[in-house]
């Protein structure tokens, strides 16, 4: 990876973070969660919607044996707008600002002003959905009962109600209509278990590096190094130790976990000591 | 000097000395997520904003001097956990449905008074034309209601038929529970509550689809009342309609009226920026929506239940007028915080 790449990678992270200033003067730099994860949140929240009138259907055949069919049919009538209307809302509302879905994927709602985020911003939000997800689907379900239509309106409703849908992919802060007309955002909000401390355990039998040896690398490098340790992967992990052997020139002498552990140890301490020192060296390509 | 020796500072002994803080802190987090603020101590409670600015300052620290991506993922997604639990609930949850009913509904509803004079005219504008149009030609009312909607009720049906749809009576109350008009009451209920979300969701393409809409809903009503009155059951189906409609069209034009705010907000957002403009009408526009659905609720439950029970013509207008005057008395009449 070149230079210019890898400092395209990072503004392409770093176009995601946006500054959120505590008032406590720290900034909680909040990731915009990407679109994926929104689908798959909604995907798993109509899911469970399905899934629970479903059993209350089953529930009420169960208690009244024989039900009529148009029991049936009110219950998946009025559920299904109850449930998809208050859902959302309900959930939302909540202290984790997030519905099962969103859980799941480990991202939440916030105001965008940084403020508390208010109910009528939730249920601005959400009824706003209607519009989004179910406006295209109704088109394309006139669209196929009623052929009275010519079939290019139709498609013209489709495509005018899916630019609607896909409004968050058109915009940077991923924003869907319903987010732009509450002013919230969807963050990250993934809980992080905070791991043992690689470097902290008393290093016997250590390899020793030279300065000249542990120069080579930047923080990126050292981050990624981190991430492989604590991966545990055989593989993955005799690939960066022949990496870093060819690069400082060392013969293949030791098992690889203790060398790739050793070398990290002195690299991290290294480049901490530079940052008492107020030096930052992001990567490999940056001058010391 | 040798790579190995540690420096005067560790971010080892740093982890260390605050761990404990964090582990706490995390817990704490985690049972008011679950239970909310019941489940602590006051001991407790006390403490959380003291947790949180250690974390905070935890978090600082180790930016600056720490390079371990685990320490620091795991002090950010905290930190953020707690900005929102500490600075986001300041009201319980019981204070702010109170706070909704007392004020904050009627006011946002008293926001939108010059939305909703606009969209009554709409509304009535459609009733006009549609009724104009039937009453000199009967046959205009194909155009305007379709088959499935009118179940029947159409120009070339006997009087006899078209009062007995108007439920008086036993036998007739007794014919719809069999026909399956609860099926019919809850589709009539969903979708116009999805016909009055929609024209709400519409409003940001700058109001012009809400007041179509709202349009349409006039032309479909002022048809039928046509039909209703050229076979001299007018007075009737008023009260027919007047027992629930009074309610379920305030909330017609409510949602409409919030659909039109923020139309209005993104074509003309004034001194803010689009974007405030839009979400800040968006804001006062939920909290009527919310009043909306709670409206068509009751609306649902006159419909339903009322007029299966009440079949005297008289008694229906004084119903729908009541609850005319009840929703009108309920968002207009000044409260005291308006003058504070």
């Amino acid at each position: 990876m070149t230079a210019a790449q890898n400092a395209k990678l990072r503004t392409a992270q770093a176009k995601k973070i946006r500054e959120f200033v505590t008032p406590e003067g720290v900034d909680l730099q909040l990731r915009i969660a990407s679109s994926g994860l929104r689908l798959g949140a909604l995907i798993v929240d109509l899911t469970a919607i399905t899934v629970t009138l479903f059993i209350f259907n089953l529930l009420v055949d169960w208690i009244g044996h024989a039900t009529p069919r148009d029991v049936t049919f009110v219950i998946w009538m009025l559920g299904a707008f109850i449930l998809r209307t208050f859902w959302f809302i309900g959930f939302e509302l909540s202290s984790r600002a997030a519905t099962p879905g969103k859980r799941m994927m480990g991202i939440r709602v916030v105001a965008r002003d940084g403020g508390r985020l208010t109910a009528d911003a939730v249920v601005a939000r959400n009824l706003i959905r209607e519009l989004e997800l179910f406006l295209p689907l109704m088109m394309l379900g006139v669209g196929a009962a009623e052929d009275m239509v010519s079939g290019w309106t139709i498609l013209a409703g489709v495509i005018w109600s899916l630019t609607l849908s896909l409004f968050l992919l058109f915009n940077r802060d991923r924003m869907r209509m319903g987010d732009l007309i509450a002013g919230t955002w969807v963050v990250m909000a993934a809980r992080v278990k905070l791991d043992s401390d690689i470097a902290a355990a008393a290093e016997a039998g250590a390899i020793r590096f030279a300065d000249a040896e542990l120069a080579v690398y930047g923080i990126y490098e050292l981050q990624e190094l981190e991430r492989i340790l604590r991966g545990r992967d055989p593989r993955a992990m005799r690939e960066v130790a022949d990496t870093i052997r060819a690069k400082i020139g060392r013969p293949v002498a030791e098992e690889d976990d203790v060398f790739l552990l050793s070398y990290y140890r002195q690299l991290k301490a290294r480049l901490e000591r530079g940052l008492l020192f107020g030096k930052r060296r992001e990567d490999k390509y940056a001058s010391e | 000097m040798s790579a190995a020796e540690l420096p005067g500072f560790s971010t080892s002994r740093f982890r260390a000395e605050r761990e404990a803080d964090w582990i706490a802190f995390d817990l704490l987090l985690t049972r008011l997520e679950k239970k909310g603020a019941a489940a602590l101590t006051s001991d407790e409670l006390l403490q959380l904003p003291i947790l949180y600015r250690a974390t905070l300052s935890s978090l600082s620290i180790a930016r600056a001097t720490s390079l371990d991506k685990a320490l620091l993922d795991h002090l950010e997604a905290l930190s953020i956990r707690g900005y929102f639990l500490v600075y986001g609930v300041r009201e319980t949850r019981l204070s702010r449905i109170r706070r909704f009913f007392r004020y904050d509904w009627p006011a946002a509803v008293r926001a939108l008074w010059k939305e909703t004079l606009i969209i009554a005219l709409i509304i009535t504008l459609g009733v006009a034309t549609s009724y104009s149009l039937v009453a000199s030609n009967p046959e205009w009312y194909y155009n305007f209601v379709p088959e499935e909607m009118s179940g029947g009720r159409d120009p070339h049906a006997t009087v006899e038929f078209l009062r007995s749809t108007l439920g008086h009576g036993k036998e007739a109350a007794a014919d719809e529970q069999q026909s399956g008009l609860h099926v019919f009451a809850t589709y009539l209920f969903t979708h116009n509550s999805q016909v009055s979300i929609l024209s709400f969701a519409l409003g940001f393409a700058f109001g012009v689809p809400t007041m179509m809409l709202e349009y349409y809903q006039g032309i479909g009503l002022g048809a039928m009342l046509a039909l209703f009155a050229g076979k001299g059951l007018g007075v009737d189906f008023g009260g027919w309609l007047f027992i629930h409609g009074t309610t379920e069209l305030f909330a017609a034009a409510l949602s409409g009226a919030a659909g039109l705010r923020i139309g209005a907000a993104v074509v003309f957002p004034g001194a803010r920026g689009r974007l405030e403009a839009a979400s800040d009408a968006g804001r006062t526009a939920g909290k009527v929506m919310v009043g909306v659905i709670l409206m068509l609720l009751v609306a649902g439950v006159l419909e339903g239940f009322g007029r299966q029970l009440i079949t005297d013509t008289m008694l229906r207008y004084a119903i729908g007028t009541v609850m005319l005057l009840v929703w009108l008395a309920y968002y207009y009449i000044p409260r005291r915080e308006d003058v504070a």
